[in-house]
């Protein structure tokens, strides 16, 4: 049995349906990655997932017992981090880590013998005392998985949990998400970094206007949707170029902005070309998860 | 628009307790000023305008000024202290801090968290009523010390009705200079026509018959006998409508904040 699934959900705000009949079915111990472009609906099915609203249609479970009637039994055993840090500003890290706790109804005792190895976790042992307000982005960031951890759940979780970190403090999140997967947890994650969901998704949905246009193991998924070759050209005189020579060197073609997208099984053709080319510069590189992303959810601009 | 789903009854659970925990260790941070808080100022209100202006009156309803004054300042700053810790603070730890939010990521529910406000409000109006029911005593503003534990009760069934009635604005609150309206149009005119500075009959018919209307006069009509060593008359009514505002208010409160956080 799934450790969380859902069956056909929906949820509409006045006219639009932000959530348009979802399946899902998430295996314990597997990264889960949820993608999409803004609007796409990913929070809204995290929060019908979690309980925190009504469905309009369809059925869910988690961790055994249906959500939402029995979904405040099941956050016994889950955690979360939110989209945006909502660390408690009056406390320091220690207490803001004791706090929650809490809220989960174990006694303090037992909480404070967990806390130490949580701030170990989150490299965090030496701000015990700090403010919140006094800790950087990614140290905020770390915290707030930390947080989630006070239970010890077995599922957690992420809404863009490295949105506005630096690629250092990413590093860091990704190794302890890493971490995490090592000891047997089940997560599931929504990002709009392909890189991120590569390193760490095991499966990924994509998700646009409400429904699930795609889902696989992210190889599978370029597999699929993409010729194996990138060749990324730009600069001056590319649109006669493209006229010239787009289609018969590569396969597929693409323009965004200034940069034609050239997909192709095979690429030497097309290099060769581009090397008497002086006034064009190129980039060749294989297909990754983000081509396969804008090719099934478009290069407009969502906002 | 508030769906039937949102009206449904309240669950009370003792879950509640870690929400009013969390609010009491951020109070006993700051535990001195609020405490001066609580007691320097309306104590400052009660004496400049007991002495100042009681010097100029004569007996009021057969007490002298200032402990008619006492009186109405208990219930007035029971009443302020439920207001200003459930809309500026409340709405802070909602709205600003995303507090609730936080907590709703637990094993807690919307209904916890609104009773754990609920009963924490309560408790810090309870600190404010008291704060001033010990000068009450310091003073010998009371006749009977037996009568005027009676004001404990009461301070507490005003902090309930006055914690209702502000969640609600709490909940349909766009930002904290929405509270104006509420201060504007119902805390001023409950301390000018309930009775707190001056005995409502004093007031033009029509004017009465509004402060009939309000819950603060109803909490002066219950303190002020209590003060003088008398069982109120009409219990039943004053306490009732100090009931009915704080539940009502409560429950639409609920219905509103659900609406608000978990659409």
């Amino acid at each position: 049995m799934p450790l969380l699934s859902a069956q056909g959900l929906r949820k509409r705000y006045g006219d639009a349906e932000v959530v348009a009949g979802i399946d899902l079915a998430i295996e314990a111990g597997e990264c889960f990655g949820l993608l999409g472009p803004n609007g796409a609906g990913k929070t809204t099915t995290l929060r019908l997932l979690l309980g925190l609203t009504e469905p309009d249609g369809g059925s869910m479970a988690m961790l055994g017992l249906p959500v939402p009637q029995q979904a405040r039994e099941a956050r016994m055993k889950v955690g979360i981090v939110p989209q945006m840090d909502n660390l408690d500003p009056d406390f320091s890290v220690y207490e803001n880590l004791l706090v929650y706790g809490r809220y989960f109804g174990h006694p303090d005792a037992e909480i404070k013998a967990r806390i130490p190895a949580l701030l170990e976790f989150a490299n965090l042992t030496h701000r015990a005392d700090a403010k919140i307000q006094a800790l950087s982005g990614g140290m905020q960031r770390r915290l707030t998985l930390a947080r989630a951890l006070i239970n010890d759940p077995d599922l957690l979780f992420l809404d863009e949990p490295t949105t506005g970190l630096d690629p250092q403090a990413r590093h860091m999140m990704w190794q302890g998400l890493r971490r995490l997967l090592g000891q047997g947890k089940t997560i599931v994650i929504t990002t709009h970094f392909m890189e991120e969901a590569e390193r760490l998704c095991d499966r990924l949905a994509i998700m646009d206007q409400g429904k699930i246009i795609a889902t696989g193991t992210p190889r599978a998924l370029i597999e699929l949707h993409i010729e194996p070759q990138v060749v990324e050209v730009f600069g001056e005189g590319v649109e006669e170029w493209a006229a010239a020579y787009g289609r018969t060197l590569c396969e597929r073609f693409e323009r965004a902005g200034e940069t034609l997208f050239c997909y192709t099984r095979d690429h030497d053709a097309l290099l060769r070309q581009l090397s008497c080319q002086c006034a064009l510069r190129y980039l060749s590189r294989p297909a990754n998860l983000e081509d396969v992303f804008l090719k099934l959810t478009g290069r407009d601009l969502r906002d | 628009m508030l769906k039937t789903h949102d009206f449904r009854l309240p669950s009370l659970s003792l879950r509640f307790i870690p929400v009013w925990q969390r609010n009491f260790l951020v109070w006993r941070k700051l535990a001195i000023p609020a405490l001066l808080g609580n007691l320097a100022d309306p104590a400052f209100y009660m004496l400049g305008l007991g002495y100042g202006l009681g010097g100029l009156l004569p007996e009021v309803h057969g007490m002298s000024y200032i402990a008619f004054l006492a009186s109405g300042t208990l219930c007035y700053s029971t009443m302020n202290s439920a207001s200003f810790e459930a809309l500026y603070s409340g709405f802070s730890r909602m709205h600003v801090q995303k507090t609730w939010d936080a907590i709703l990521n637990t094993p807690l529910t919307l209904d916890d968290v609104l009773l754990g406000e609920l009963i924490w409000i309560t408790s810090k109006s309870l600190l404010s009523g008291l704060a001033i029911l010990a000068i009450i005593w310091a003073m010998g503003l009371h006749a009977s010390f037996a009568m005027s534990l009676w004001a404990i009760p009461l301070i507490i069934l005003m902090g309930f009705c006055f914690t209702g009635m502000a969640l609600v604005i709490n909940a349909i609150s766009p930002s904290y200079d929405f509270f104006m309206y509420y201060f504007t149009l119902a805390i001023t005119p409950m301390v000018l026509l309930g009775g707190v500075f001056y005995p409502v009959d004093q007031l033009p018919a029509l004017l009465q018959q509004v402060s009939a209307a309000l819950p603060l006069s109803h909490a002066i009509e219950l303190a002020r006998p209590l003060m003088l060593g008398r069982a109120p008359s009409g219990i039943a009514v004053h306490v009732g409508v100090l009931l009915a505002y704080g539940s009502l208010g409560y429950y639409l409160a609920l219905a509103l904040t659900r609406r608000r956080l978990l659409k």
